[in-house]
């Protein structure tokens, strides 16, 4: 055990996560890694009101894509659609093309791009279980205020790195 | 800060201070493996844990706790007790800490004033010490995603509770890193001492009476900022500032700390942070500006908390940050730390640091005449304009004093220097109302408002 590693291990504030970067939201509002897939939803160009579930499944690669109200993706025959091609865009640009592939455990070649690595095939799934963690992400935003210090929070401060 | 007081600070070790850490460490492998699962060696450590507090009044119940756990009972009193156990450890390695740092800098601080606790507990406090429970049983080494997702409906109703946000924010944070690191049993290290931190932490806050009332003073007076600490984790953001305080009535000047905070989303970093804090305009505004705020009938907690309601504060003058803490710093009066509050983790004292050297190296460091401070450039705000190279070029600094990993270390708030000739100054608060660096401002219209898509996608969708 060498010295740098024992004072990791023995900090207060050590990085566990790194915080994701900055991307526009207005296409994929919502991106994560999550219970074995890459997952996330894609808004609708042509009606507002519509979105669409798209998960990539680690391992097997297989993905799917549907709306909100479970109807399959209209675009998706053969190759993933327009939507799961967002979905690897916006989650590249998140957390980075290596987060991303290695979660997936897809082989991506030099220069390559990870859409052409997701070749596991259509596996229905059902989107309602993200859908539903996309709308338990919204709510955050919509918490009640609290005022008062939190001083809990100096283990977590902002930064680089 | 003077090259004499770097010096005193950071010269020859803490009596007791190692020892007692190194008793923290035992107990955080112990953790790290699970109660269920000591052996010999990690029951010892707890053992000797419960042995260095034998004397004080917490000794009778840690001794039994680590006797039982150590025998393979393992109830929720004991661990509870346990966590006392390392809270009240680091609480004096703390006071310890706390105590070298006013004496080296000449800093007088109040002392505690106990306010009425009113205990109260229920069923959501149960369900997250169920949980912290478990987790001490499992041990981080066998955390895994449904150990980790476990607390998830918990959170929601916790989440939802104002009340509780306290230790909604910790146990949220504690969850998203266990999440993201499971399972854990394939971690190449663990974050021994962090994880140990927040969970004992977290179970102290969970017990009746755990959650102090905030009621505090009324005051009324000057507030002359000093720099914003941004603190900030995936779903929550805190902007706290430092700040001098002169009181109407004419009383001693105090060192304050005043507090805004927002629930968020991953996806909301850097500059858009602010965004989520416009419901306080005035002091957005006063920090982007560097402008005094008078404020009026304004809570004060005992921890030198102002409680920040944004309709009691009116914008003053011009307000040089720099020049606060060259004139006012040194001689205001500092605040009590409230006794559950006391952990290494919480020094954060303002300091001016002037006339240093930063030698060429990897790592940024002042140099006072030979006296050595570390600057920590790993805790610059994305939010803000300060990086390691205004650091680096810099030649004086308004920085937090903290300490971490066996060192102390200068978190800079704000900087006065020079770059290219021209004279530069950057505080973390200056993008508060939004990017003034129009590379980040472009940077930042290029991806839109991300609090407003996101906004506009929750009132869509949310109410259906």
């Amino acid at each position: 055990m060498n010295a740098d590693r024992t004072a990791w291990e023995e900090r207060s504030v050590a990085r566990v996560v790194s915080p994701v970067r900055p991307r526009k939201l207005a296409k994929v509002p919502f991106v994560e890694m999550a219970d074995g897939r890459l997952q996330g939803v894609v808004s609708s160009g042509s009606d507002i009101e519509r979105v669409y579930v798209s998960s990539i499944a680690a391992g097997t690669l297989t993905y799917n894509c549907s709306t909100n109200n479970n109807r399959p993706c209209g675009g998706l025959y053969g190759d993933p659609c327009k939507h799961l091609r967002s979905l690897v865009d916006e989650a590249v640009l998140q957390y980075g093309l290596e987060r991303v592939a290695g979660y997936l455990k897809a082989e991506v070649p030099e220069n390559g791009s990870l859409i052409y690595s997701i070749q596991g095939g259509v596996e229905r799934s059902q989107g309602a279980a993200v859908f539903s963690r996309f709308l338990r992400h919204l709510a955050y935003l919509e918490l009640p205020a609290a005022s008062g210090p939190l001083p809990e929070l100096h283990w977590f401060p902002s930064g680089v790195s | 800060m003077l090259s004499v007081q770097v010096a005193e600070l950071t010269g020859e070790p803490l009596k007791g201070v190692n020892e007692a850490l190194d008793l923290v460490t035992g107990f955080d492998d112990a953790l790290v493996n699970g109660f269920a699962r000591l052996g010999e060696e990690r029951a010892a450590a707890l053992t000797a844990l419960a042995g260095a507090m034998a004397a004080t009044p917490v000794g009778g119940r840690l001794g039994e706790a680590a006797g039982k756990v150590a025998a393979g009972s393992v109830a929720e009193e004991h661990v509870t007790a346990l966590a006392g156990g390392r809270t009240a450890l680091l609480g004096a390695v703390h006071d310890a800490l706390l105590g070298s740092l006013d004496a080296a800098i000449g800093r007088t601080r109040a002392s505690w004033e106990e306010p009425p606790v009113t205990a109260e507990s229920d069923n959501l406090l149960s369900g997250c010490r169920s949980w912290l429970s478990e987790l001490a049983i499992t041990g981080w080494r066998g955390v895994d995603h449904d150990l980790a997702a476990a607390v998830d409906q918990t959170m929601e109703a916790l989440l939802a509770e104002p009340r509780l946000r306290r230790l909604a924010v910790l146990l949220d944070g504690l969850a998203t890193e266990l999440r993201a690191s499971s399972p854990v049993a394939a971690m190449e290290k663990v974050p021994a001492r962090r994880w140990a931190d927040l969970w004992a932490r977290a179970l102290l806050l969970t017990q009746a009476g755990g959650l102090p009332p905030a009621a505090g003073e009324p005051v009324s007076g000057r507030l002359l900022p000093l720099g914003v600490d941004v603190h900030e984790h995936a779903t929550a953001v805190q902007a706290q500032v430092h700040a001098i305080f002169e009181p109407a009535d004419g009383g001693p000047c105090r060192l304050v700390r005043t507090s805004v905070a927002a629930m968020k989303v991953d996806t909301i970093v850097g500059t858009a942070v602010w965004r989520l804090l416009t419901g306080s305009p005035v002091l957005l505004k006063a920090l982007a500006n560097h402008l005094s705020l008078d404020i009026k009938d304004m809570p004060l907690l005992n921890s030198g908390d102002l409680v920040w309601h944004d309709d009691r504060a009116a914008l003053g003058d011009l307000a040089d940050p720099f020049a606060t803490a060259r004139i006012q710093l040194g001689g205001a009066l500092a605040p009590a730390v409230p006794p559950l509050d006391r952990h290494p983790v919480r020094i954060a004292e303002p300091v001016l640091v002037e006339g240093y050297t930063v030698p060429k190296g990897e790592e940024v460091v002042f140099d006072l005449d030979g006296a050595r401070l570390t600057v920590d450039v790993e805790r610059l705000p994305t939010c803000g304009p300060l990086t390691p190279e205004l650091v680096r070029g810099s030649e004086s600094c308004i920085g937090l004093v903290r300490w971490d990993g066996g060192r102390w270390l200068l978190q800079p708030l704000a900087v006065q220097g020079t770059v290219k000739k021209k004279p530069v100054t950057a505080h973390n608060g200056d993008w508060a109302e939004g990017a003034t660096d129009p590379k980040v401002a472009k940077a930042e219209a290029r991806n839109g408002d991300a609090v407003a898509v996101l906004r506009e996608r929750a009132g869509r969708l949310l109410r259906k």
